[in-house]
């Protein structure tokens, strides 16, 4: 029971292992999910690319 | 299927899978040299055959998702997955955090299975099974990723399999576990090319259409690139005290 449950927190692991990178990647999409049911076009790509790219420069400086 | 989105989807998913590869094999190295080949090729045995189950089982069900909806959840995936990656990458080419060590990992391994000693052999069976499973389910969720979506599952199997295949030949060769593999190198690359293509399935299953197609995966790519070699500038300078 232990095994398997050392086994399910660690496929857990393989997504999340730094909880803010992940709540800050998914809240990222969320936000261009929402652009993206207001806005068309390219508009919701940028704010996910950006936004993508900000939380992982923003995380690693606070990281460590 | 362009000829340059499957040479990405090959080469992302042999040097995701070498990493993963190398890392499986300190481990069943660390059980053979304790207890013997035995439970270490029982174990791994049993972790490729349950792997090669669930591939079996649930690889069909990937042809009833909606297309849209598969590239949605696969895109959060692959950003959950790579930019963990990439993270880890960044503050270890830092110097923020250790490299990871696959000669210390081989000791570890070993030093644990020592202490044991007067327990069953299914012990270190069960760490080479855990080992081969995990990382195994590692390699096919990179596979999955890169390849499913754009009927890259062909080219991304092939580069897993060639990389797993090259692992084991030149790890059951030495007999000692691959240190000189500059696993953080590949982390680096592997996690720009992974953010890369999460960034396009997402925003494909948002309904974005990305100018030049899928040739967009470059650019974002070299952003990731430069994005992170920015970071690890930036975390490497050294603080300046005020006098």
């Amino acid at each position: 029971m232990r095994t398997l449950a050392g086994i399910a927190r660690e496929l857990i692991g393989l997504f999340v292992d730094d909880g803010m990178l992940a709540i800050a990647i998914i809240a990222v999409i969320a936000v261009a999910a929402i652009v993206a049911s207001l806005v068309p076009g390219i508009t919701a790509g940028i704010v996910l690319l950006t936004g993508l790219l900000f939380v992982l420069f923003a995380n690693v400086m606070a990281g460590g | 299927m362009s000829v340059h989105l499957a040479a990405t989807a090959l080469s992302a998913a042999f040097l995701g899978s070498l990493v993963e590869a190398v890392e499986a094999l300190t481990i069943v190295l660390a059980v053979a040299s304790v207890r013997g080949w035995r439970p270490a090729a029982l174990g791994t045995a049993a972790g490729l055959g349950l792997l090669a189950l669930m591939v079996a089982v649930l690889g069909p069900l990937l042809d009833q998702v909606p297309l849209h909806a598969l590239q949605l959840v696969i895109g959060v995936l692959l950003l959950l997955f790579g930019m963990r990656w990439l993270r880890k990458a960044v503050l270890r080419a830092a110097g923020v955090i250790p490299l990871h060590d696959e000669a210390a990992a081989f000791a570890a391994g070993t030093a644990e299975l020592r202490e044991h000693r007067s327990r069953l052999d299914w012990l270190a069976g069960l760490a080479s099974f855990k080992a081969v499973l995990l990382e195994g389910l590692e390699v096919v969720f990179i596979v999955i990723a890169v390849g499913a979506g754009q009927g890259l599952l062909v080219p991304a199997s092939v580069g897993a399999l060639g990389a797993c295949g090259l692992v084991a030949i030149a790890g059951f060769a030495l007999h000692r576990p691959l240190a000189r593999v500059p696993e953080n190198t590949l982390k680096f690359a592997v996690g720009i090319m992974l953010s890369a293509f999460g960034v396009f399935w997402t925003g494909e299953g948002l309904g974005v259409a990305w100018p030049g197609a899928d040739l967009a995966i470059v650019g974002f790519a070299a952003l990731f690139l430069l994005v992170a070699a920015l970071a690890v500038a930036a975390r490497r300078r050294p603080i300046e005290v005020s006098p």
